[in-house]
């Protein structure tokens, strides 16, 4: 090549380059910019992850109709059927909206069945029944939050590893809760809360409006408040969290609070479907709800989740065990399913549809 | 003027002209989605030249390497090395073929040990185990070579300061047999006697033939080390293969721009005797950090603290914000004693840090700019425990025009933005609020020549308005032109204090490097 060639300088290209591809520039303007980064945003990052979630779902009651037609050809059956599913996510959903915040925040909590168990047990003794419903209800929400408080002391100012101490209490709380129900199935003798999971509002099964209550006031807590900011800050990056002037320590001791607090709740909505408690009810309730909530989009290292997404994956698993029943297949088999689908929505997610995004803008870049 | 360049060039081109061209790009586009980050770019290295690339934060130059190392792929556009069309799978295939990179932001394995580190992903190996002391040995000689035969090979990155960690990131370039060694804003947070060593390095690798791109802001060095200078703009190159040394800056600087900035500081008030005092420290102490440094901001100063990095100057910032906890000494802000180890307490009192490494200090790279800006502010902007998003984002906006936020849309995930635009949304979150003291740490650590002008006068305005600030830079130039009054630290310790207009850049060098002038001036 000659000398010229080699050192040719200087914007040649500029003009002609310009000319080119006008408007495609990096500044580009509000214009496409911001229909672009709709649906680029976390949001409808999100928004795919859930209609993905949907689509199982729909899959699943697909899956029904045709293995049981005539079951689903009976309009009131459906119906019924449905608040069945819901009912059963019901105690589990609001444990995982508790779990989901945990885990945004960075932490972990393996003991939210123990605690059901534990709150489930104290509530129910013969004690505690002779308050009625009222001292029932209290003594469950309140053994819940007292709980969840000292995982989070532990955790926040005994530095303890999440999982470590969560671990402990699982094994503790459980301990526990069969040292006081000595290990018998506690009968509920209060009419209040017996009749709570048959009870209906507007036609709508009362645990299920819990479910729906305790779960829209997560989102407002995670999304619109500074509670939900501070979650989302911690568990993302908590040297960026404690620089920025935020209280890590107390954020982190209330989350576990919060878990806790939805334990008790989960766990006096059980105790109710029962209308007993014992020391091994809420089995692996950890398990499902750690699985709903990494399906539903939540990232296992903190500082990325949804409630919806959580919830939808709540139910998902709450449809599969009801396809298994209704089909009358085995528990065994079911949990194999689950376990595929657990992997089958995590394979999904780190696909997260990139190299389609970049294809589509691609072309739209060539068609500008 | 095309004219007179070609004849200045000619001349100064003599001695690289029949050198081989190594690496040449043609046409390089790379999209990402709703962002050209690269519209076609022209590059062309040879053999043993040191080429530089410039271009303003988000210009495309990160990009453009990440390209080369495999990173990336280009969505069009030809790369050819060593003679061969070639398009990288992966880094691992670019550094096989004698590529190595040393990238902006640091990508080391906090938990590995430094050698580790060096040698991540081609340890040298028998039968399947590698051989962690022929490992050692040779990090040993890289290090050594670097000039810092101090850092022992065994020890964990994560305990490294910034400094100790680019170093690593450079003997792991080194530890490849490389042809062509990418360098992305090294200096940025070396001090200045180890972008002399850096210098020397480059030097002693171009003599054997080696090619080097280096990315830096700062002009001087490009003057000093580089030969060969690409000029990118908005992702395309507007100027390729200047000379470096004798391209005027004006003339750079347009190229980049597309218009002139004058690299200068805001003028300094004349001072302000009756200004009240805004923080008193006095005898802060962590061993094996800092000893007995006693010093005050006044309401409307900037103080800024000059020392070598390692000189504990980041550790006394974050020590005086109460991120770590001084074992003897005091912090009072408007005559109020904090207390020690709080952040929320300092915070409380209106103090503010932007400290040193953004990424792992400062950002929630997957959340959008405007929680980033807001992070420290949001609880205040919030009624009544909800978050007010749409006052967060007018915030947001504010800052971005005034640091000239590129891309502007601050919806954005802050991992999308360039690394000096990301340096703004750190210290951009300290502007909102009522923050009454500003502790800087590097505060234009990656940031282009315009918008630091911008920034300084953004400091200059809020000291202005009786914010104090105390400002820790490796780039003297900046401590001295910028601060009102100006602290030598060396070795842990206060040596010097003196108006900044009094101070020039020579006898501040003294001080850091011999403590020349110790005797008599320690504070
Ligand atoms: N992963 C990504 N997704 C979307 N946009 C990106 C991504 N990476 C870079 N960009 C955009 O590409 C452009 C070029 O960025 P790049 O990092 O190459 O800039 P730079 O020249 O290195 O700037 P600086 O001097 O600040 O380091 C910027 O507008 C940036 O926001
Ligand atoms: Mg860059």
């Amino acid at each position: 090549m000659t000398a010229d060639e080699a050192t040719a300088t200087a914007v040649p290209g500029e003009a002609t380059a310009t000319a080119a591809a006008p408007g495609q520039t990096k500044q580009h303007g509000h214009g496409a910019g911001a229909n672009q980064s709709w649906w680029r945003s976390d949001a409808s990052d999100y928004a795919r992850r859930n209609l993905g979630l949907i689509g199982v779902l729909v899959a699943l009651v697909v899956i029904g109709i045709i293995t049981q037609p005539q079951l689903y050809s009976d309009a009131t059956w459906v119906k019924n059927n449905t608040f069945t599913i819901l009912q059963q996510a019901s105690a589990i959903g609001v444990v995982t909206v508790g779990m989901t915040f945990v885990i945004i925040g960075g932490g972990i909590d393996l003991s939210v069945g123990a605690i059901m168990a534990l709150a489930g047990v104290w509530a129910t003794t013969l004690a505690t029944q002779s308050y009625g419903a009222g001292g029932m209800i209290f003594t469950g929400l309140v053994v819940g939050l007292g709980v969840g408080l000292v995982n989070g002391v532990l955790i926040s100012y005994g530095r303890l590893v999440p999982f470590i101490a969560t671990l402990a209490m699982m094994v503790a709380a459980r301990g526990l809760a069969a040292e006081i129900s000595n290990k018998q199935t506690q009968v509920s003798t209060s009419q209040f809360i017996n009749d709570l999971a048959s009870a209906k509002l507007l036609g709508i099964p009362v645990l299920v409006v819990i479910l729906v209550a305790v779960g829209a006031l997560g989102w407002v807590l995670l999304n619109r408040t500074t509670f939900g900011r501070r979650t989302v800050a911690v568990g993302g990056n908590v040297e960026a969290a404690r620089l920025a002037g935020i209280n890590v320590k107390a954020h982190t001791l209330m989350l576990y609070a919060l878990s806790g607090l939805c334990c008790g709740i989960g766990a006096l909505m059980l105790t109710s479907q029962a209308t007993s408690a014992q020391a091994a009810m809420a089995n692996m309730y950890e398990l499902d709800a750690i699985a709903a909530a990494i399906i539903g989009g939540t990232l296992l290292s903190g500082g990325r989740g949804t409630i919806v997404g959580a919830l939808l994956g709540v139910l998902v698993f709450s449809t599969i065990t009801n396809l298994f029943s209704i089909n009358g297949l085995s528990t065994e088999s079911q949990n194999m399913i689950k376990g595929a689908i657990i992997v089958a929505a995590v394979l999904i997610q780190q696909f997260r549809f990139n190299a389609l995004t970049q294809f589509l803008s691609r072309n739209k870049a060539i068609r500008a | 003027m095309t004219d007179s360049t070609t004849v200045s060039r000619g001349a100064q081109m003599a001695d690289t002209d029949d050198r081989p061209v190594v690496l040449r790009l043609t046409d390089v586009v790379k999209t990402f989605p709703g962002v050209r980050a690269l519209d076609g770019v022209q590059l062309e290295v040879r053999a043993g030249e040191v080429h530089c690339l410039l271009g303003q934060n988000g210009a495309g130059k990160s990009t453009l390497i990440k390209v080369l190392a495999g990173v990336h792929r280009p969505d069009s556009g030809t790369v050819e090395w060593l003679g061969e069309e070639v398009s990288f799978a992966n880094p691992q295939a670019a550094m096989k073929t004698g590529i190595a990179t040393i990238y902006q932001e640091l990508d080391l394995v906090e938990d590995l040990s430094v050698a580790e580190n060096a040698f991540l992903g081609h340890e040298p190996r028998r039968f399947g185990f590698v051989r962690r002391a022929q490992m050692a040995r040779v990090t040993r000689e890289i290090l050594g070579r670097l000039g810092h035969a101090e850092i022992p090979p065994r020890r964990l990155v994560r305990s490294l300061p910034a400094a100790g960690k680019q170093i690593v990131s450079m003997a792991r370039a080194l530890s490849h047999e490389a042809k062509l060694i990418i360098m992305d804003e090294p200096s940025a947070v070396l001090a200045h006697d180890e972008v002399e060593n850096l210098f020397r390095i480059i030097r002693e690798l171009t003599a054997q033939g080696i090619a080097v791109i280096y990315i830096s802001h700062r002009m001087e060095e490009i003057r000093e080390i580089g030969d060969r200078v690409t000029v990118l703009k908005d992702g395309r190159t507007t100027a390729a293969n200047l000379p470096a040394r004798t391209t005027p800056t004006r003339e750079l600087v347009s190229r980049m721009t597309g218009r002139t900035i004058e690299y200068v500081f805001p003028d300094r008030p004349p001072a302000d005797a009756s200004a009240e005092e805004l923080l008193r420290v006095e005898g802060l102490t962590r061993h094996g950090e800092f000893a007995d440094v006693s010093l005050t901001v006044a309401a409307g100063e900037i103080v800024g603290i000059a020392g070598l990095v390692g000189s504990g100057r980041s550790e006394l910032l974050e020590t005086i914000f109460g991120a770590r906890r001084a074992e003897a000494g005091t912090v009072r802000v408007a005559g109020r004693t904090l207390r020690a180890g709080s952040v929320g307490a300092a915070v409380r009192a209106g103090i503010g840090l932007a400290p040193e490494e953004r990424k792992s200090q400062a950002l929630l790279l997957g959340e959008p700019i405007y929680r980033n800006v807001t992070l420290a502010t949001f609880s205040r902007l919030a009624r009544v425990g909800f978050t007010n998003a749409e006052r967060e984002v007018a915030e947001a906006n504010r800052i971005a025009d005034t640091l000239e936020l590129r891309p502007r849309d601050v919806h954005r995930a802050v991992r999308q933005l360039s690394g000096g635009n990301q340096q703004k949304v750190v210290v951009g979150r300290w502007l909102l609020g009522e923050t009454r003291l500003l502790l800087l740490d590097e505060p234009t650590r990656g940031v282009d020549v315009g918008a630091r002008a911008e920034l300084y006068q953004v400091i200059r305005d809020l000291a202005a308005q009786g914010v104090g600030v105390l400002l820790v830079s490796s780039e003297v130039p900046e401590v001295l032109g910028l601060a009102d009054r100006v602290l030598v630290m060396r070795e842990g310790r206060v040596i010097h204090e003196a108006p900044g207009s009094e101070l020039d850049e020579e006898t501040v060098l003294d001080l850091v490097m011999a403590g020349a002038l110790m005797e008599g001036a320690a504070a």
